[in-house]
């Protein structure tokens, strides 16, 4: 653990092959949570007929917030599965943004630091609801 | 139409668009929001909301490619990302202002843009002499391997490329696409970025880019799971067949066809939206 934290072995190791690495798993996972999601879904409610996608009405609460998607979670929601593979598919991105700050931190590289702080910042700004909602 | 058939539909047709998207450079977004609107009549809102998330698949895909080869520049991305998102907080901002019809008019007029971008001969600039002092600060300069070794190049006219990158940003969360068009343009024409390192450094950005705004939608409603689903899926899965299908002498023919077939789809789009169809 003491080595990884060192920095001979970030200067050693391709920062980039860990990105692309987490990039592809991040995909992959999302992909399949939302199948799984998906095929249970279509199992229970596949012969009814599709909602109206024509006009727009919000989805409904639960399925908008993350205490809403663990709460369907938690009886093995279909939706909500499917939700959750959206979430962890949006959070990929920004999971590669967070590495790159401890990656910038242990190079020792403080302006760039500060720049994906401030990425982060915009993002979590966004995430809390951003302006005028 | 039951949930099933609906679902497999959405399958097929999403597949397609992302493997078009990757054949022909244009990206997954640019076809899928004409795809739900038009054929799907599927409400704009969702339409960008479900692409968005879409965008960040193919991207993220793509980009997990790419960053490995080393041809991508992480600290230009990085840096130009504050203006990406930033432009995509902004437009997710002002979409809730903005009537349908207006967003369906400046998705078609995007939509036209991007088609001439992608027949357009590329530039690929190479500059050598570190003429932009912030670009020195901000260690932009970098890079890239070729089969003959190294090419080193230069970054210039930061302030005008970080400019263009927030309307970027902005586009991308107003329409639901990546906007990778602008961005490449705005690092060849105006950064002097060689067009490799251009294109992939974009596409890198892409996913950040998409997520700060689909962080925004997911909560306001803008995503829903049986929609999402098999778009995602399809575009996905499309894409990663595009590409590896990708190099032939037939591209910049199919280049070409899809870049009309793609005007005549904007012209649609604007009509509509003039109209109020939309």
């Amino acid at each position: 653990m003491r080595r990884f934290f060192s920095e001979a072995y970030w200067q050693d190791t391709d920062i980039q092959k860990i990105i692309g690495n987490m990039l592809r798993i991040g995909v992959l996972l999302s992909a399949t949570v939302a199948s799984i999601g998906g095929v249970i879904y279509l199992l229970g409610h596949g012969s009814e007929k599709i909602p109206t996608y024509t006009v727009y009405v919000s989805e409904p609460g639960i399925f908008r917030s993350i205490k809403g998607i663990f709460n369907g979670l938690r009886v093995l929601d279909s939706s909500s599965i499917m939700q959750l593979g959206v979430l962890l598919l949006i959070a990929t991105p920004v999971a590669r943004v967070l590495f790159s700050f401890f990656a910038f931190l242990i190079e020792k590289d403080r302006l760039y630091a500060v720049i994906t702080i401030i990425v982060l910042g915009i993002i979590t700004f966004s995430m809390l609801g951003g302006i005028g909602t | 139409m039951t949930v099933l058939t609906f679902t497999l539909i959405m399958l097929a047709a999403a597949f397609l668009a992302g493997f078009i998207g990757s054949l022909t450079g244009l990206g997954g977004g640019v076809v899928l929001v004409p795809l739900l609107t038009i054929v799907f009549k599927v409400d704009i809102h969702y339409a960008i909301g479900t692409s968005l998330v879409a965008v960040i698949a193919t991207s993220s895909g793509a980009a997990a490619a790419y960053v490995k080869e080393g041809i991508t520049n992480i600290r230009l991305g990085m840096f130009l990302e504050i203006a990406t998102t930033l432009g995509a907080l902004i437009g997710a901002t002002i979409i809730v202002y903005m009537p349908t019809n207006i967003i369906a008019v400046l998705f078609g007029s995007v939509l036209i843009f991007s088609a001439i971008m992608t027949i357009r001969k590329k530039l690929d600039p190479l500059e050598t002499d570190a003429k932009s002092e912030m670009a020195v600060r901000l260690k932009l300069n970098s890079n890239y391997p070729t089969p003959n070794g190294k090419v080193n190049y230069t970054v210039r006219h930061v302030p005008a490329g970080f400019i263009m990158m927030i309307g970027a940003g902005m586009l991308s969360s107003l329409l639901g696409i990546g906007s990778g068009a602008f961005k490449v343009l705005a690092m060849d024409n105006v950064m002097r970025v060689p067009f490799k390192v251009s294109t992939t450094t974009s596409n890198f950005m892409i996913g950040v880019t998409a997520a700060a705004s689909s962080v925004l939608y997911f909560h306001r409603g803008y995503i829903d799971p049986v929609l999402t689903f098999p778009v995602v899926i399809g575009v996905f899965a499309g894409a990663m067949v595009g590409a590896k299908v990708l190099i032939g002498s037939g591209v910049r023919v199919l280049r070409i066809i899809f870049s009309i077939v793609i005007t005549i789809v904007a012209i649609e789009m604007i009509y509509n939206g003039l109209r109020g169809k939309i």
